[in-house]
């Protein structure tokens, strides 16, 4: 299948040029995370009817994991309202064209800190304390407050969004498998990027912002580091950039050779087969050691999370793929292989989102009538019992998942093994075993 | 011709692995009892077994708040007050694994309160197993046979 631009339709090309759509999107967006901050703070302790859980953790989650990241990538993060406020403030200007001079200190964000380490280590902080932030509105309600803030403290130091850049623990692994989607945008003709003069789609011009997320749209071969805020679009004066709809997974058949990148694929895989273990699993002593946040349980608890997570699993993996010798540094090997995780890591979450959320999506009812648990009843809902949705499907959902994730993992890590010029068996072994290992949890 | 030829047979041993009736060893039913603890945020025992067919009776005993017990796929659920025991009655007439919840909102981390009922084999746990196997083994030549022809187009 090749490409089809998207933005060769007029109706998309529009929406995506005009700022008001989005902005109406991004203000919609925004209410609705301040009013989580809110409920957060001041609503009902019970997580299962406060706005700020079941909105965040149940009806967002589900949209991100099981919709957003799979078929749009970075979609969410064009309408992510965190970097707005920092973002306005950094331009002094909602949509006025920018002024030449920096209203803040824009800084470059520091050299040695341009990877996604702190991604990886922000996403694991949150993930060591994942009990208590998904069931406990008032911690919900401080990180989300916490990031919304961070990002404003950001952008009034460093240069464009450095927040979602270099410390969102969300947008990390976004990225990672925002490559694995079938949209991405692209330039059409690089030659016209070679030729242009003054790059306004990386500088800015008076038609829009330079690229927020600091990236040379010219030299985008993957979807990792875009966060899709159309801005190049506008500022393009040759209309050479566009919006593709693409095979699946089209970025892993180029593996990177990053080791942050490379940990991030083994961050989330772990996550998730350690997230099946501990919340939906029968071990009550698991629950325990994790919810009961700054006891000897617990930091064994978060011992063994950064033990399976950092030296278990890549230490496995390294010894899977360590027999096999060629030109390529050891290093690179590891990196360019690991590669075959993001398809099955994706999957994995998707199998174990679908049985949490399937379980805990009539919440949702509840909330939407009754936000800040104090007795409302909005829309007459708020009286909605209960009830697991579609338990028949659930199994054989999470086994097309699982089974389909390592079918994918499969074909990418022939491919990346190809480019490694090694064997692919080791890697397919591992995906294999992760499988059954994540089989055995969830079923 | 011959891709398509074993993209069918793939298809087709993954229709047989994922549907095929499982041999089942005849196990007359009996009546069966259990006394689960229930308490924040864990159920003990935690994990029951019975055989295909049986009778069973949980008597759900609350230690500290209210707690209730509800089983996936029977949709059957039981509640306790502190310190009360109440009783669910049922024949294990599905077979496979099937999560109970709490279905009463009990404290923070209620929706994980999770136990697990396996009524004779979890036949969907080794189907599973034997679709990933599959896919790996009927994976590994097809697509080596898809590249072949590709490099000779």
């Amino acid at each position: 299948m090749s490409r089809i631009e998207l933005t060769r339709f007029p109706i998309v090309k529009s929406a995506v040029k005009n700022r008001w759509p989005q902005l109406a999107v991004f203000i919609v967006m925004l209410a609705g995370y301040l009013f989580a901050i809110l409920a957060g703070l001041i609503g009902t302790p019970v997580g299962s009817h406060n706005f700020s859980i079941v909105f965040v953790w149940i009806a967002w989650w589900a949209i991100l994991i099981l919709v957003a990241v799979p078929f749009f990538g970075r979609g969410w993060c064009a309408v992510c309202p965190i970097p707005l406020p920092g973002e306005w403030l950094q331009r002094g200007a909602v949509l006025n064209p920018p002024d030449k001079n920096p209203k803040w200190l824009n800084l470059r964000w520091p050299k040695a800190l341009r990877n996604i380490w702190l991604q990886n280590i922000s996403f694991l902080l949150l993930a060591l304390f994942s009990s208590v932030l998904l069931t406990t509105p008032n911690v919900t309600g401080i990180v989300l407050a916490a990031m919304l803030f961070g990002a404003i403290g950001l952008s009034t130091v460093f240069e464009r969004r450095a927040f979602c850049r270099y410390l969102c623990p969300v947008g990390g692994f976004i990225g990672l498998y925002s490559q694995a989607a079938p949209i991405e945008l692209r330039i059409k003709d690089k030659q016209v990027c070679v030729t242009c003069d003054g790059k306004p789609c990386y500088n800015g011009s008076t038609n829009g912002y330079g690229c927020p997320w600091d990236v040379f749209p010219g030299g985008l071969t993957k979807n990792t580091y875009c966060g899709l805020c159309m801005e190049c679009i506008r500022t393009c004066p040759h209309d050479n950039i566009a919006i593709n709809l693409r095979p699946f997974s089209a970025d892993l058949a180029k593996p990177s050779a990053r080791m942050d990148e490379a940990f991030k694929a083994f961050v989330m895989l772990g996550s998730a087969m350690i997230y099946a273990g501990v919340l939906l699993g029968p071990w009550s002593a698991l629950k325990d050691a994790a919810y009961k946040v700054g006891t000897g349980a617990w930091f064994i608890y978060a011992a063994a999370f950064l033990g399976i997570i950092f030296i278990i699993m890549p230490s496995l993996f390294a010894f899977c793929i360590s027999r096999f010798e060629n030109l390529k540094s050891f290093k690179k090997r590891f990196a360019t292989l690991s590669t075959s995780l993001i398809p099955l890591g994706l999957m994995f979450w998707v199998a174990f989102s679908l049985s949490f959320v399937l379980t805990n999506a009539t919440y949702i009812l509840a909330s939407l009538s009754d936000p800040l648990g104090l007795g409302w009843n909005l829309f007459g809902t708020a009286e909605a019992a209960w009830q697991p949705l579609l338990t028949s499907i659930l199994a054989p959902g999470q086994t097309l998942a699982l089974v389909g994730g390592l079918v994918w993992s499969v074909r990418t890590a022939r491919k990346a093994a190809s480019e490694a010029r090694v064997s692919s068996i080791p890697v397919i072994a591992y995906c294999f075993t992760a499988t059954l290992v994540m089989l055995w949890l969830l079923l | 011709m011959r891709s398509r030829f074993f993209l069918l047979l793939f298809v087709m041993a993954g229709l047989v692995v994922a549907f095929a009736p499982l041999p089942v060893r005849p196990i007359a039913p009996q009546e069966r009892n259990f006394r689960i603890e229930a308490r924040q945020y864990a159920y003990s025992p935690a994990e029951l077994e019975v055989n295909s067919g049986d009778t069973v009776t949980v008597q759900l005993v609350s230690t500290d708040v209210v707690h209730g017990l509800y089983i996936d796929g029977y949709d059957i659920s039981v509640e306790a007050d502190p310190g009360q025991t109440a009783a669910l009655r049922f024949t294990a007439d599905r077979s496979g694994s099937f999560r109970m919840r709490c279905n009463v909102t009990c404290g923070a981390m209620h929706p994980f309160m999770i136990g697990k009922l396996t009524v004779g084999t979890n036949g969907w746990l080794y189907r599973s197993i034997g679709l990933a196997t599959l896919a790996v083994i009927g994976f590994l030549p097809l697509s080596s046979f898809i590249t072949q022809k590709k490099k000779e187009h």
